[in-house]
């Protein structure tokens, strides 16, 4: 899960890392007040959405003036960024940078550690850093049962920093990121740029955190943060239905069990010549309540214009899903053919099941695949 | 022969007197598995199929010399009861269980250094060494004794390519499934390491998707020491970046990750890869049979 830039800045103000004074607005008023009363002009108008790239589609402007203000207030909060409508921007104090550096923390998977990252560079993209040049980033692992020892943090700030007063503060503030990431489950904080203002200070003037879906459980103050108007409806719904969707922009609707035979699926209608409308992995024990859910939501799309049912039966059962179409089927209304591939458990009562739904069987996800773009010929 | 589990694998289920865990311990049995005790703390005295229920797993293991556990216990108590498995002196624990926080794999990786014990999983769908003994939810029946080992971050996917590989006419020594997860006990070198010492298995099946590096490290790997011939095959050709899809380790991070980066090294790595399963199968049956 992802949380906006001004969320993750009031969990740094939580665990004490220094951030600009800034304001949350809604609306052009909010801004300007928040300029007048809190912030001082001049000021940065930062778009608050989760997608990167901000600056370059104009997203975040510095206000000289009132003037300018509301002008960049205005153009901000109507503008879209990669396709999502901007509703609320970030006043911040414009800071007076003298340097920027980049500070993140991933778990990795390759050392199966928590590793700190640091770079002299600021508002880089760090994975494009990681591909060409590898060593421009200093690494620091944190003990997955001691944690980050203090002198492990100096080492960060040392690197980043030549003035000892500047290299502490800065092991000071990786110790508490460290903090949060562990505290919150989190899967990626960033500080990006960390910069070093003209009087010497610290500050996180960006801030990224992203959280491990499986360890919002226990952070319920976490969860409550989710802006639900950012995320995709659908892929909302589903996943509070126990079911995995991501839309994709082709036309055959794929219904499957498990996520690798959902991806093959996808990748399998593409490789016959046919567009996939969508990832959707009905997970391990369905019933057919969860099917007609999963069709339910796969039929939202207006693109959809066949259904394919990949299914091997292990845990899960053929005839619940055979089950769950049949009740779709009535419920629903369904009008696009549907063509099913139904093997492993039970797939003889499933047959039986759906020998009069007006389904197109096939044996093999191959045949199930050219069937479905055979049809929209 | 096979790799991780066999005749001699004596079962211990945590998590046996759940909806899950009883099921699959029938199932397991039904193989030919031998099934020697089951943990539920506070159902001590119990039998499920027959089996014995302990309140621990150092009871149990004590009272049955199980050497090998599965886990089917709800996520949130599952570190704790991999924790047990370990400290009881269980030598192999296959986790299916799925959405155990990252930051738990970290410590329990930490934890299990130095000690005479291995992780499978979480979020795997368990090992089947054909005709032998299978530990985990994969469906039995479309197993054959043979000599092809298959590892796969997968679950229905890894079902998919075993059943073809049964149908042209080869079988499989062992299959595993290291699971769908970002940070995982036993990855595909660890696997190859193992399948490199083991005569019946005369080639490998990689099974990967997109997300992290491990595709690639364990193509270096393959090229570098690894004798024998390896087949392979990626999912999430068509995924876009930045969704998770499904598994929690199954996401493009920016442009790293991507299938077309793994098929690539695979290939640059001499790993022979199919475009569909079909396609594996058909790719393994021309060299070997």
């Amino acid at each position: 899960m992802k949380v906006h830039e001004y969320q993750a800045k009031e969990i740094f103000k939580k665990y004490g890392i220094p951030t600009p004074k800034e304001k949350m607005c809604q609306n052009i008023d909010e801004v300007i007040i928040a300029a007048a009363k809190e912030i001082g002009i001049p000021c940065v108008i930062k778009a608050q959405v989760m997608v990167g790239g901000r600056g370059k589609a104009g997203g975040i402007k510095v206000a000289k003036n009132e003037n300018e203000l509301k002008d960049y207030a205005e153009k901000i909060l109507g503008m879209e960024i990669k396709g999502i409508p901007v509703k609320k921007v970030l006043v911040s104090e414009a800071v007076s940078i003298a340097s920027e550096a980049y500070l993140g923390i991933i778990n990795d998977r390759t050392t199966k550690k928590t590793v700190m990252m640091a770079c002299k560079e600021g508002g880089v993209e760090i994975e494009e850093i990681a591909k060409q040049r590898p060593e421009a980033i200093y690494k620091v692992y944190a003990d997955p049962l001691v944690g980050l020892m203090s002198h492990k943090a100096r080492e960060i700030g040392l690197f980043l920093y030549k003035e000892p007063k500047r290299a502490f503060e800065c092991a000071s503030i990786t110790e508490k990121l460290y903090k949060l990431f562990i505290e919150l489950d989190s899967s990626l904080a960033e500080i990006n740029p960390l910069v070093v203002d003209t009087s010497g200070k610290l500050i996180a003037l960006d801030a990224k955190l992203n959280f491990d879906d499986n360890g919002l459980y226990r952070h319920p103050d976490v969860e409550s943060m989710r802006d639900r108007e950012s995320e995709d409806e659908n892929e909302l719904l589903a996943r509070e239905q126990d079911l995995s969707y991501v839309k994709l922009s082709g036309n055959i609707g794929c219904v499957v069990n498990g996520a690798g035979l959902a991806m093959a699926t996808m990748d399998l209608v593409k490789h016959f010549g046919g567009e996939p409308a969508n990832f959707l992995d009905i997970g391990g024990s369905s019933s057919p309540e969860k099917v007609k859910n999963a069709l339910e939501i796969l039929l939202k799309d207006k693109n959809v214009k066949v259904i394919f049912f990949n299914i091997f039966g292990g845990i899960t059962r053929c005839d619940d899903v055979a089950n769950g179409i049949l009740q779709a089927k009535k419920d629903l209304n369904i009008k696009q053919p549907i063509i099913a591939r139904l093997t492993g458990t039970n797939e003889d009562k499933a047959m039986e099941i759906l020998k009069e739904a007006g389904l197109i069987f096939t044996q093999t996800m191959d045949q199930g695949a050219k069937k479905a773009i055979e049809l929209l010929k | 022969m096979s790799i991780f589990i066999n005749n001699n694998t004596k079962l211990l289920v945590q998590g046996i007197t759940g909806r899950d865990g009883s099921f699959h311990t029938r199932q397991m049995l039904n193989y030919g598995t031998k099934v020697v005790a089951g943990v539920t703390p506070g159902k001590g005295g119990m039998e499920v199929e027959g089996v014995p229920v302990f309140n621990s797993a150092a009871d149990a293991v004590k009272q049955t010399a199980a050497n090998t556990s599965v886990l089917f216990v709800p996520a949130r108590f599952a570190s704790s009861a991999i924790y047990e498995a370990i400290d009881a002196g269980i030598k192999l624990i296959v986790c299916i269980s799925e959405g155990l926080p990252t930051i738990e794999l970290v410590k329990i990786t930490a934890y299990l250094k130095n000690k005479d014990c291995r992780l499978v999983g979480p979020n795997s769908p368990g090992i089947v060494s054909s005709g032998e003994a299978k530990v985990g939810i994969l469906p039995g029946h479309i197993f054959k004794e043979g000599k092809v080992g298959v590892i796969s971050r997968s679950g229905t996917l890894t079902y998919e390519i075993v059943d073809h590989i049964t149908k042209v006419g080869l079988g499989q020594s062992t299959c595993i499934g290291i699971g769908g997860d970002p940070i995982i006990g036993t990855k595909f070198i660890d696997c190859l390491e193992l399948f490199a010492q083991d005569n019946d298995t005369e080639a490998v099946v990689i099974v990967g998707e997109i997300g992290g590096r491990d595709e690639q490290d364990t193509a270096e790997y393959v090229k570098k020491y690894f004798k024998k011939p390896v087949f392979g095959f990626i999912a999430g050709k068509t995924a876009p970046p930045d969704k998770r899809m499904g598994h929690a380790g199954a996401i493009i991070s920016g442009t790293s990750g991507t299938a077309a980066e793994k098929v690539k090294v695979f290939k640059e790595c001499g790993i022979k890869v199919g475009d569909t399963p079909a396609e594996v199968a058909q790719l393994m049956k021309n060299e070997l049979a």
